[in-house]
């Protein structure tokens, strides 16, 4: 009788060990998702208030105005990788190709930066030679696993004389 | 002092030049020490700690250059660029340099 509980608790123990990484991966499916598809909502609402103030790569300001002030202005944003996203990339390193789940997370951690940087000048006129720096910060129990990545947007904000 | 990353300060001529002068910090990162980034590793999303300290950090690279270009007698840095680079393991280091000018 006892061997028999014994083996149904280790049954229990191993069903449970194996439903953890499940748990884990739905709910970085189903949260992950969410969380990504309110973040582009709130860039594309953003970037359409911001879309007649140009980031632009120029360094030369082909402007005929003359320019009241110049001054440097940075954005900055670290988005954190969630589980689904590393078991896919995993997944992918095994087949080869494009990682698709990286490429969303790397855009929009690119566009939230530049909307940064624009709102630190909210009276500029433009953006000159905006450039983008991208770190990755080391993951958890692995130090070789992408845990975070960190991108910084920075460029000269000009107002031009009216 | 003025700041910018274009070649020059539009609107001002340059007067005179002093040379390249930078500044730099080294951060240590590391998600797995931090719980919340622990959690927010599963669901995704930003780690607005690690935002605020990476802030800080450039602020103050950006203030040793500052330091340094105010030394020189300058009122101006033109042409600042960042750069990232691994040092150690988990550590990060935040170069910034410019050239340091004098602006009419």
């Amino acid at each position: 009788m006892e061997n028999e509980q014994v083996s149904f608790l280790q049954g229990c123990l191993g069903c449970v060990q194996l439903l953890i990484p499940v748990f884990l991966l739905a709910l970085g499916f189903f949260v992950g998702r969410a969380n990504e598809r309110r973040h582009y909502r709130s860039i594309h609402e953003r970037e359409q208030r911001w879309l007649s103030v140009p980031a632009l790569a120029n360094k030369t300001i082909e402007d005929p105005r003359p320019v009241a002030q110049a001054k440097l202005v940075v954005g900055e944003v670290v988005i954190s990788v969630d589980y689904w996203k590393r078991i896919a990339s995993i997944l992918r390193s095994l087949i080869g190709g494009e990682v698709r789940s990286y490429s969303s997370l790397l855009d929009r951690a690119r566009r939230e930066a530049v909307l940064r940087m624009k709102t630190q000048a909210p009276s500029a006129h433009a953006f000159y030679n905006v450039r983008l720096e991208t770190t990755s910060i080391a993951g958890g129990r692995n130090r070789k696993s992408i845990g975070a990545v960190e991108v910084l947007a920075y460029g000269t904000a000009v107002r031009f004389k009216e | 002092m003025i700041l910018t990353n274009l070649e020059s300060v539009p609107g001002r001529t340059i007067v005179e030049h002093y040379g390249l002068v930078n500044g730099s910090t080294i951060r240590a990162k590391h998600v797995g020490r931090d719980i919340m980034a622990g959690l927010k590793n599963i669901v995704g999303g930003e780690l607005k700690g690690y935002t605020e300290l990476m802030n800080e950090s450039r602020t103050q690279a950006i203030e040793r250059m500052v330091a340094q270009a105010q030394e020189l007698g300058a009122n101006a840095v033109v042409n600042v660029r960042f750069s990232t680079s691994q040092v150690a393991q988990g550590a990060a280091e935040l170069y910034v340099y410019g050239t340091a000018v004098k602006v009419a």
